[in-house]
């Protein structure tokens, strides 16, 4: 049956689901316990499961991330929430020399069972060290899946596929998705966790967003189209694996593409798609891939500035423009 | 202790509390976004240890330091304007509440990672003790800070290779919701330093002449023995952890248990604060503040007329700083670039 929930309850309803129906899952982290979790995501499951199952760590991010890695290599299903993606920076021994490398290391004798949660992204004037993505840092390693949802529809199934993964699996949730509203369908059948989805079709452009860009690539599809441009939208969902062929045929389609993302444009999910679609459609494509990303520098914590950072709407609109623009030069 | 001391510590202490609340005011508002996390109730450590430091010796602070700031002696205009990310600012705007900077004043940074305190401190613990010098470095930590990894390894080092470093521990009893039982084994933070041979104390947090004589004492120590030394604080917040939390979690028995032994109640008794409120403050018996008010007032050091004018002048210094920080040009994106690349020597890579 079909319910409007708010990004962060959708995380809420997969985790007691999960919990619920196996024994093995269990929580750690900051505050999850008895304060009901930051942005509320494990409100209500101490009360129900109690203190073993859902544990108030001390902050030591990367002991209480290595315990996730042990547990699951007994066959547990550890759900670890770091408090933010910052703090995930203390826990990348346990992630990247550990979760990711276990599995391969051991020729394959350890599954690893393991979700890594962190709210993360550039929500309001929180300053340098709070308003990072870093992204493409977890993108980089092996081993690794990074899942991307954009809606509580995504955040409910792509959190319980993750639980039931056998692979280490950090999911990205952005801090201003938390209390955005959407239909969530616990009895739909959902994609692979990786697929991508294609929000809005069209035949003039390719936009690429994922997590909070998915979203502006919408909003930007339906600006061009007042002014008569066809942009398909696509949601990338998860950024290792990438659904390389959704991206190409769509490519094929439209000719050309612009990725969006709010993480810095420098070595970043951009480049990688940028310079795999170049590979992959370059007879294809009518003019270069584009990229619409924020800018190469620690977020500053004045709000103007903060804006001024990362991609809006506006931006992504114009950068089309352009791409297209560029095209009906080339064919004059 | 001096009479001009104890002026100091009650002006201190009392600009603290009162630019805090006006910050929580300004919050309201709009002019300041983001995480603001307040100081009031834990008065009496900055103002006692800092007071304690001398010009030559570096602060290191955590996302909490507001008051280290001002204590330190960094004027509140220039203090409040970075909590409205101007130009003015401390750290120009870039920064904000959790990211203040004062080189001059070997204000070594507020940080906002728990634990990141402690390797900055012993780093520049190091160089002192390459130079030889007769400084010393302040680090200051939360008790949430305690179990992080940090915390052991640069113990260890500071103890391995006698850094001079004084370990400050503000200890709060709570690391955001979760209290201090329920997030570290051994409980009482002095304790752990034992672990690593560093000479440990536990004071009362809420009385300012213990903790202005406690650092003191431990100044004095690394400067003559050399190593570092430790002290663990133990003091309140009264507010939740930042303004996005209304501290719920806490029992307010446990609340009003603390604002009895305010370290403010009498200097600041006829402040209209929203938290505590009046009321609440009017009730509360004599506390540590009140103890060193009625100190000085027993001691000849002090009358009712001073207080008077003491509270009068710390709250036009806050509202100056309001109002400078209002009237403050807002950083520009040439200011960001510039601040990034201040290194660089105008390095030019790719030309237009
Ligand atoms: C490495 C890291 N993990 C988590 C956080 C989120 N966080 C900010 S403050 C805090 C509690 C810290 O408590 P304590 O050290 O006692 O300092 P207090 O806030 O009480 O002054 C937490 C968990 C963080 N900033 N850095
Ligand atoms: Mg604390």
């Amino acid at each position: 049956m079909t319910q409007e929930l708010l990004y962060w309850q959708a995380l809420n309803r997969a985790l007691d689901a999960e919990m619920a129906a196996d024994e093995s899952v269990f929580i750690l982290g900051e505050d999850v316990g008895l304060y009901g979790g930051s942005y509320r995501v494990t409100e209500g499951l101490y009360a129900k499961y109690g203190e073993a199952r859902v544990r108030d760590t001390p902050i030591s991010e990367n002991s209480f991330t290595g315990l996730g890695v042990g547990a699951a290599l007994v066959g547990m299903r550890p759900v670890v929430e770091i408090m933010t993606i910052n703090f995930a920076m203390l826990a990348l021994d346990s992630i990247v020399n550990g979760a990711a490398k276990i599995p391969f290391m051991s020729g394959g004798q350890f599954p690893m069972p393991l979700v890594i949660r962190v709210p993360g992204g550039i929500a309001r004037q929180l300053a340098a060290q709070h308003a990072q993505r870093l992204e493409s840092m977890f993108m980089n390693v092996p081993g690794l899946r990074v899942a991307v949802p954009a809606t509580p529809q995504d955040a409910y199934w792509q959190l319980r596929q993750a639980i039931a993964s056998d692979e280490p699996v950090v999911l990205l949730e952005h801090e201003v998705l938390y209390f955005t509203k959407g239909p969530v369908d616990p009895m739909a059948e959902p994609p692979p966790i990786h697929q991508a989805a294609i929000r809005r079709s069209g035949k003039d452009l390719t936009l690429i967003g994922y997590s909070r860009s998915a979203l502006q690539v919408q909003e930007a599809a339906v600006e061009l189209a007042k002014e008569g441009i066809e942009a398909e939208a696509i949601d990338l969902r998860s950024l290792n694996p990438i659904d390389w062929q959704t991206l190409i045929d769509s490519v094929n389609k439209t000719h050309r593409a612009l990725i969006v993302e709010e993480d810095c444009r420098h070595a970043g999910a951009g480049a990688e798609i940028a310079a795999s679609l170049a590979e992959r459609c370059f007879f294809s494509l009518d003019a270069p891939v584009q990229r619409v990303a924020g800018l190469d520098l620690p977020t500053p914590y004045n709000g103007a500035l903060e804006a001024a950072s990362i991609p809006r709407v506006a931006d992504i609109v114009a950068a089309a423009r352009a791409l297209i623009g560029a095209k009906e030069k080339a064919a004059a | 202790m001096e009479r001009e001391m104890m002026h100091r510590l009650l002006r201190d202490m009392l600009l603290s509390r009162v630019f805090e609340e006006r910050a929580a005011e300004e919050y309201q508002k709009g002019n300041i976004v983001g995480f603001l996390h307040l100081y009031p109730g834990e008065e009496a450590v900055a103002a006692g240890v800092i007071n304690a430091a001398g010009p030559a010796d570096y602060i290191v602070s955590t996302y909490r330091e507001h008051a280290h700031a001002l204590v330190r002696g960094v004027p509140a205009r220039a203090v409040m304007a970075e909590l409205f990310g101007r130009a003015t600012g401390m750290s120009g705007g870039m920064g904000g509440s959790m990211h203040m900077f004062d080189r001059q004043r070997r204000f070594m940074g507020g940080y906002g990672i728990v634990g990141e305190t402690y390797p900055i401190a012993i780093g520049i613990g190091y160089a002192v003790m390459l130079r030889a010098l007769p400084e010393t470095v302040i680090c200051f930590f939360g008790d949430g800070a305690v179990p992080q990894g940090t915390f052991h390894e640069s113990l260890n080092m500071a103890a391995l290779w006698r850094l001079p470093v004084l370990f400050v521990c503000e200890n709060n009893h709570y690391a955001i919701g979760t209290e201090i039982h329920r997030h570290s084994a051994v409980p009482e933070v002095y304790k752990r330093a034992a672990a690593y041979n560093i000479p440990a104390e536990k004071v009362d947090g809420m009385d300012v002449l213990k903790v202005y004589a406690a650092t003191r004492h431990a100044l004095d120590r690394i400067r003559r023995a050399g190593g570092p030394q430790f002290l663990e604080f133990e003091t309140y917040r009264y507010r939740g952890h930042s303004m996005a939390d209304p501290g719920a979690y806490r029992p307010p028995v446990e609340v009003k248990a603390f604002q009895a032994i305010d370290p403010l109640t009498v200097g600041a008794r006829a402040i209209e604060f929203r938290y505590p409120t009046a009321a609440e403050l009017a009730e509360v018996g004599p506390d540590n503040i009140g103890r060193l008010t009625e100190h000085m007032i027993s001691a000849g050091h002090l009358e009712e007329a001073e207080i008077a004018q003491l509270r009068k002048d710390v709250e036009a210094e806050v509202e100056d700083a309001v109002q400078f920080s209002l009237a403050s040009p807002q950083p520009t994106m040439d200011d960001a670039w510039r601040h990034l690349h201040c290194n660089r020597h105008h390095e030019q890579l790719l030309t237009a």
